[in-house]
């Protein structure tokens, strides 16, 4: 944890100074970060939610052991039950069972996705911001995919590419693969203009002039000074990405684009109980439950992680 | 650092004609339309151990000076040699090896901290960047600076923000003083501080210049503090240098007319000589550096103008040992007829001080 623990700074470090009572070598950061984070009651509800969803598609199938697409036309449309708890779908098949399923490509496509987009954004933002030569360039190309029309691009995306991913990586791994980068792609912009916007304020600020007249390399004012300070925004868009992301997945499903139909997810379950929303409500109510469940937590870590992060917030 | 034998025959720091042009680009296609000269043709030497004061009013390129030594800027023309090594068209990866010998202290100590880093990490930084030590050794050489600027060790995991000003003026000098350097341009160190603290700082800069041997260009708008730190002074006008001169010499008898009319604008604590006093008030506006006077730059607003300013720019020239002025009057090959103190057609009066009049 710290440094002067270690034996050999023990021996260099004790030497020299006769700390006081109060004393106490530099402390690693992170520490404080997590003591700010456990006193955010909103990151520590987000963060046992966000793990409970996570535990629920994760090792929830190991434990309901239910053939999500086994039909089972006789039993469709059950109500709440001991051998269905969630009832089945017009189909007959387990709800609960179709919820751990889909939940598990609806939370992967919608981290991964999210990962993909702010790392596409937030490396565009920042050297757009940074260096002034290919400023011109990078936000050009921002504009160029902001004025695009994505859901016919992603239709078209998929309708290329979604044969010869499923020929490489197999049907549902090429699909994944395919929707998270196409979702990927088409969201990072938002990202790179906030992250520009602020890189252009920060490079102007003294303690960046102050790296440089220590003889600071670029990469590393970069890394040290101004993506700690843009931290903020990129959070925020983080947690609206994964949101969109998980909506994108829906619409694209809705519009038999995304994921094979018998192969369930939260926006698929979505639409499917859609049909029969006056009947059973609940079919439409679950998925949008968890949906919402899953943005909300990560919002809130999201909302604390930034907090955590500040120093100035830190400690009030 | 610097060798005896050196120090009393070679200068520190000798600039020589340092240009600072920074363009000024118009329309669609960012047509280069014009310069704003900040710095232009600025030439001084620093001896080792000195302090040279640079004053000036606001938006003179005091600053501008200041970064453009250290080649914080590209700089437009010029030659900037530090410690024997010419540095001023060097490249910056180059200049990389250099830097421990030069560094600086802000003037907004706020600005100048990174809030996301704490106190050990900041006075670490030039220390991660050009030393190889072990994190222990680190450690111990910040517990040294902190020591050495008068700042706890306990205070080695807070961020800048729970700081005084005054606390924080101290990180920026220990930052500054982390890797050993000779030479350390102070940008209006004490220009954000509270007077009770500005003397703290300043005192501070003074023992640590006696301690360690350093040389200081100190870049001020408060000529008293100048006066108290500096051992030589130089004045700047409108991107120029137009005087500079030992301590004792330039506040005794100012040559340049601009010069005589800063001097003359230092409030006196004392009411009854502050009546005898006579204030130069210059009247209008500095000119624009983009586009300066033709001739000296001083001439729109000189007290003392004579047709050959407006037309002839004034050379520096040693009119006494150690004393340079940029002033026509000080010209002996110009025909002058030194003008008395009376209102000229200059554009400038100078009026005796009485009660509440200016």
């Amino acid at each position: 944890m710290t440094d002067v623990s270690r034996p050999e700074a023990e021996a260099t470090a004790a030497k020299p100074f006769t700390p006081d009572q109060a004393f106490r070598p530099p402390r690693n950061q992170w520490w404080d970060v997590w003591d700010q984070f456990r006193s955010h009651r909103g990151a520590l509800l987000g963060t046992l939610v966000f793990v409970f969803i996570i535990l629920f598609v994760g090792i929830g199938p190991w434990i309901w052991q239910v053939d999500p697409g086994f039909i089972d036309i006789r039993s469709r449309n059950q109500g709440p039950s001991w051998s269905n708890p969630l009832g089945t779908d017009q189909l007959g098949r387990d709800m609960l069972a179709r919820m751990m399923y889909g939940g598990r490509i609806s939370v992967a496509v919608g981290l991964t996705a999210m990962f993909l987009g702010l790392l596409i954004g937030t490396l565009v933002g920042v050297l757009a911001g940074y260096f002034r030569r290919v400023d011109g360039i990078l936000m050009r190309t921002t504009d160029l995919f902001l004025a695009l029309p994505l859901l016919p691009l992603l239709l078209v995306m998929v309708l290329l590419f979604r044969d010869m991913l499923a020929r490489n990586f197999g049907e549902a791994a090429g699909v994944f693969v395919l929707i998270v980068v196409a979702i990927g792609i088409t969201s990072w912009m938002q990202t790179a203009r906030i992250v520009r916007g602020d890189v252009l304020a920060l490079k102007e600020r003294e303690y960046v002039l102050a790296a440089r007249s220590i003889g600071t390399p670029s990469r590393r004012i970069v890394s040290r000074h101004i993506l700690p300070n843009v931290l903020s925004p990129i959070m925020v868009s983080a947690t609206l990405g994964i949101a969109s992301a998980i909506i994108t997945e829906s619409a694209l499903s809705f519009l038999g684009l995304g994921f094979p139909p018998d192969f369930p997810t939260w926006g698929r379950l979505l639409f499917d109980g859609r049909d029969w929303i006056e009947q059973y409500p609940a079919r439409v109510v679950w998925p949008g439950l968890f949906i919402s469940l899953t943005v909300l937590s990560v919002n809130f870590i999201g909302d604390g992680l930034r907090d955590a992060l500040d120093p100035r917030i830190r400690g009030r | 650092m610097a060798d005896p034998a050196r120090a009393t025959t070679e200068p520190l720091v000798q600039v020589r004609d340092l240009k600072m042009h920074f363009p000024v680009s118009r329309g669609l296609l960012g047509r280069k339309t014009g310069a704003i000269k900040a710095v232009d043709g600025v030439s001084f030497d620093i001896m080792p151990r000195e302090t040279l004061g640079m004053v000036g009013e606001s938006g003179c390129g005091k600053s501008t000076t200041g970064r453009a030594v250290l080649r914080l800027y590209d700089i437009t023309g010029g030659s900037i040699r530090i410690n024997g090594t010419e540095i001023g068209q060097m490249s910056q990866s180059a200049l990389r090896k250099h830097r421990p010998t030069m560094q600086m202290v802000f003037q907004d100590p706020q600005a100048c901290l990174n809030p996301r880093m704490t106190l050990a990490g900041l006075i670490g930084e030039p220390l991660d960047e050009h030393t190889g030590w072990s994190r222990a050794r680190k450690l111990e050489r910040i517990y040294e600076l902190m020591d050495a600027v008068g700042l706890n060790r306990n205070f080695a995991n807070r961020y800048p923000h729970e700081f005084s000003g005054g606390q924080r003026q101290r990180i920026g000098i220990a930052r500054a003083l982390a890797l050993n350097p000779s030479f350390i341009v102070c940008d209006e160190p004490i220009a954000a501080l509270d007077v009770s603290i500005q003397a703290q700082v300043v005192n501070l800069l003074e023992e640590l210049q006696e301690k360690l041997g350093l040389t200081y260009l100190f870049i001020s708008h408060d000529l008293s503090m100048v006066r108290h730190i500096a051992t030589r002074v130089a004045v700047m006008y409108l991107g120029k240098v137009v005087e500079i001169a030992p301590r004792e010499a330039l506040y005794a008898d100012p040559l340049h007319p601009y010069t005589q009319a800063l001097l003359s604008s230092v409030p006196d604590p004392d009411p009854e000589t502050a009546q005898q006093v006579r204030r130069i008030i210059l009247k209008g506006d500095v000119p624009s550096p983009a586009n300066p006077p033709q001739g000296c730059n001083f001439c729109t607003r000189c007290p003392a103008v004579m047709p050959v300013c407006r037309e002839i720019e004034p050379e520096t020239r040693e009119v006494a040992p150690g004393r340079f002025v940029a002033c026509h009057l000080h010209d002996a090959s110009v025909p002058t007829s030194i003008p008395t103190g009376g209102p000229t057609p200059g554009g400038a009066s100078t009026t005796n001080q009485q009660g509440g009049s200016s």
